[in-house]
């Protein structure tokens, strides 16, 4: 069922509503055709038209020039993109899930996202890492890790984790953009989701903003934060809560590096309560950070409570549906952490 | 005696346009003195008995330089005492020699680089001094390093000259370099200042990097440094390389590892996607025979490391030879621009020093294979004999090439250690690039500091 821009479902089909799928796709197309420098490489990407679909079409209009298919390289494939951005191109690496990101990890860190600075600013490295990242449904262990906490602890990296179609297309494209090193976490359970798009989202100058969160909702009594496809969870949570009088405000970080603090911050003093809702593993991880700089910052002062942090279990995904659905935030975690918080 | 003889009024001949040379030395004396006040009694005598010599002109018709040296050396000779005296003018030089060079060994080519390479004499001692110039970097380095003002890791190259100039010889300042960490002799053939590569050796702001890279991080236009992950420059280079093709601008990029990174899973990734897409790529293996303390043979199954790229064609070089590695890298470069694809090159090659400073290098090897080495194959040495044993050059030439670049060392070794150290306020800066500023965390909450790109 398509859900509206803020995540509750629409009641009647709108003209106006794209996938997350299809609104990553026109971020690509657009770029592809703004900037002749912009390519696309990754397994399956051309003739296949991606191994999830999201490059559909690409190759087609573009042809192999632009949009190239890799043997199974990772390691190879991504210094080859990041080579491919020293020399001044901008490449789109894409990789099939983040799992595989892993063996080319070296190439990320110490050859894209470590440059800039090594080289006192005469080598930049304008480059897109992207593909999905987290759990999907069940892929089991090997598949089902999400990356955001690893990537997000490198300096020379922008860390982006779109939830929406609006996110997605509007974060793609600034990073595409970005002249930096940018890591793209998409999640496949979102792809075929629908969402209604703004009409500011049509134009092909759209872009949101790196680093800046997004209140998906306001509320006074506590704050959720979230990335990714759990600010979904927290919404339908927080329309539960508003039932029983408990307004909740959502915050969408969009980018998990730079992290915006600031408005974590700010709406903690205004709510004195705070909940983290990610899908990755509780140690060292997103909400772990977000955990410590409230701590540090001004906003501690405002707390009436400790922190809170829903995360995945701190186990290896697992196959049958349902240990992988118990491994996971399920809205009624969301709502009982709330409830526990506030101590109601 | 004989061969200084005929060498010399071959010399003579070529710039007089005689056709037979002078046999015994007082002839020679007597063509000379054509040109120059000779005063000896020798010469005078003969002279006498032979033929009368033309009154030697106060200078020279054949040539400007000549004759200026001529006036010069005029005053010395006519004083009492004064002796033979030949103003050796660069008229006297052999202007270009075609020397033999070793054949390449094959890997699935049918023909391979030239056997012969020509040699000018501007070019010979532009060589020369290029890898003497690396040398005394590194040995300057290797000094500074001793003396802790250079800390950390310090990877150097002499013994290795032959095979920067080489290249750097075969292709053009737009073709792209990258190779890894043993790279300063890179850094200064792609262009980057002595002052600048050993400012960043003692981490300094007036380094290439602003002290901010190190030995192993140093970058210029066209050359990607300077990379300390064994193997990981390999497909940056290839990336390189399809950025090339992907413009059109019939550039190579130049990708250089070693014998250890030669088994680097990496790189065979990297021969395939460089193969399938016939990216113009020449993969240079400098094969200095030990990676670490580990020799190939205990590393590799197959020391051929040309014939590694399997299906890629490959060559053999011999690395102690600038000219065997100039004419190589030219022939690897067309191959490459002609679209043929990629191509693997080995050049065989020595460090005299271990693998880091933090090794001594004999642990692993012995002092005579070093010593060896270095008087058989030194790559400066024997560039220096072939143009001497040819009259291309004269020793003085190359003692005063040396004073010179020793002079420049020193002096950039000068300004490498006074420089002062980048300011406090540059440590956060270019973490990215084209940015508004941004906040960094330091070491403590309350430590906020600032990151301009």
């Amino acid at each position: 069922m398509p859900l509206n821009i803020n995540g509750t479902l629409l009641r009647k089909q709108h003209r106006n509503h794209v996938t997350v799928r299809d609104a990553l796709n026109q971020a690509m197309d657009e770029e592809l055709e703004r900037d002749e420098r912009v390519f696309l490489m990754g397994e399956e990407v051309a003739q296949y038209d991606g191994a999830y679909k999201v490059s559909r079409g690409l190759w087609k209009k573009y042809g192999d020039k632009r949009i190239i298919d890799t043997p199974i390289s990772e390691m190879g494939f991504a210094g080859i993109a990041v080579g491919a951005a020293m020399a001044g191109l901008r490449p789109i690496c894409e990789f099939m899930t983040f799992n595989f990101s892993m063996q080319a990890i070296d190439q990320v860190i110490n050859s894209a996202a470590k440059t800039y600075y090594m080289s006192a600013g005469l080598q930049p490295v304008p480059i897109v890492f992207r593909g999905p990242n987290g759990a999907s449904a069940g892929v089991a262990a090997q598949h089902s890790q999400c990356f955001a906490a690893w990537y997000a602890h490198c300096p020379g990296l922008k860390v982006v984790s779109p939830w929406n179609s609006e996110d997605a297309k509007g974060l793609l494209k600034s990073a595409i953009r970005d002249d930096n090193p940018v890591v793209f976490l998409e999640n496949e359970l979102m792809y075929g989701v629908p969402f209604e798009m703004s009409e500011d989202s049509q134009s092909k100058d759209f872009t949101i903003p790196i680093g800046k969160a997004k209140i998906e909702r306001q509320g006074n009594h506590v704050t959720l934060v979230s990335h990714s496809r759990f600010v979904g969870h927290c919404l339908d949570a927080a329309a539960v809560l508003a039932k029983e009088g408990i307004e909740c405000e959502v915050i969408n970080l969009r980018t998990i590096r730079p992290m915006d603090v600031e408005s974590i911050e700010t709406s903690v003093m205004k709510t004195n309560h705070l909940v983290t809702v990610e899908g990755g593993w509780p140690q060292f991880g997103v909400g772990a950070e977000i955990c410590a700089r409230v701590m540090e910052g001004s906003a501690f002062n405002f707390l009436d409570a400790p922190v809170t942090r829903v995360t995945g279990v701190d186990i290896p995904m697992p196959y049958a549906k349902i240990l992988e659905d118990h491994s996971l935030p399920q809205v009624k975690d969301i709502i009982f952490s709330v409830k526990k918080t506030l101590n109601v | 005696m004989k061969t200084m003889l005929t060498v010399i009024s071959n010399a003579l001949c070529r710039i007089t346009g005689k056709n037979v040379g002078a046999q015994t030395v007082p002839e020679l004396l007597i063509d000379l003195s054509e040109y120059v006040n000779l005063t000896s009694p020798a010469a005078h005598a003969s002279a006498q008995a032979q033929r009368q010599p033309p009154k030697p002109p106060p200078v020279s018709t054949r040539s400007s330089a000549a004759s200026q040296l001529a006036r010069a050396q005029l005053d010395q000779l006519d004083g009492p005492g004064a002796r033979v005296a030949v103003t050796r003018n660069f008229a006297d030089f052999t202007p270009q020699v075609t020397f033999d060079i070793k054949k390449c060994d094959l890997h699935r080519l049918e023909a391979g680089p030239p056997v012969k390479a020509e040699l000018t004499r501007e070019q010979g001692l532009q060589y020369y001094r290029t890898m003497q110039m690396v040398r005394r970097v590194e040995l300057k380095a290797d000094q500074l390093y001793k003396q802790k003002i250079i800390r950390g890791f310090c990877h150097l190259y002499d013994g290795q000259e032959a095979c920067a100039a080489g290249i750097e010889a075969a292709i053009s300042p737009s073709d792209h370099l990258i190779t890894a960490y043993r790279a300063h002799g890179y850094t200064y053939t792609r262009g980057v200042s002595i002052r600048q590569i050993l400012a960043e050796l003692t981490g300094r702001k007036g380094g290439v990097a602003k002290g901010k890279g190190g030995s192993m991080h140093m970058y210029a236009p066209h050359f990607y440094g300077g990379n300390g992950i064994v193997g990981a420059q390999v497909p940056l280079g290839a990336g390189i390389a399809l950025a090339c093709q992907y413009r059109g601008n019939n550039q190579v990029c130049v990708t250089l590892y070693g014998d250890g990174a030669a088994n680097q899973g990496q790189l065979f990734e990297t021969f395939n996607m460089a193969a399938l897409w016939k990216l113009p790529c020449v993969f240079i293996c400098e094969n200095n025979k030990y990676g670490m303390g580990t020799a190939v043979e205990r590393a590799a199954a197959s020391t051929d490391y040309y014939k590694r790229g399997d299906f890629i064609p490959g060559l053999r070089v011999d690395g102690m030879d600038v000219l065997s590695v100039r004419e190589a890298t030219r022939f690897a470069a067309d191959h490459c621009r002609a679209g043929k694809g990629p191509i693997v090159m080995e050049l065989q090659t020595y460090r005299y020093h271990g693998h880091s400073m933090s090794d001594p290098g004999v642990s692993y090897r012995t002092r005579e294979e070093i010593q060896e080495v270095r008087s058989k194959s030194d790559p400066i040495s024997l560039l220096r004999e072939r143009m001497l044993s040819n009259n291309m050059a004269s020793a003085e030439e190359f003692k005063e090439m040396d004073v010179e670049i020793r002079k420049e060392v020193d002096d950039a070794a000068q300004f490498a250690t006074s420089d002062p150290e980048p300011p406090l306020e540059d440590l956060c800066n270019h973490v990215f690039s084209n940015n508004p500023p941004l906040d960094v965390r330091g070491t403590h909450p309350w430590s906020k500091l600032k990151s301009v790109s």
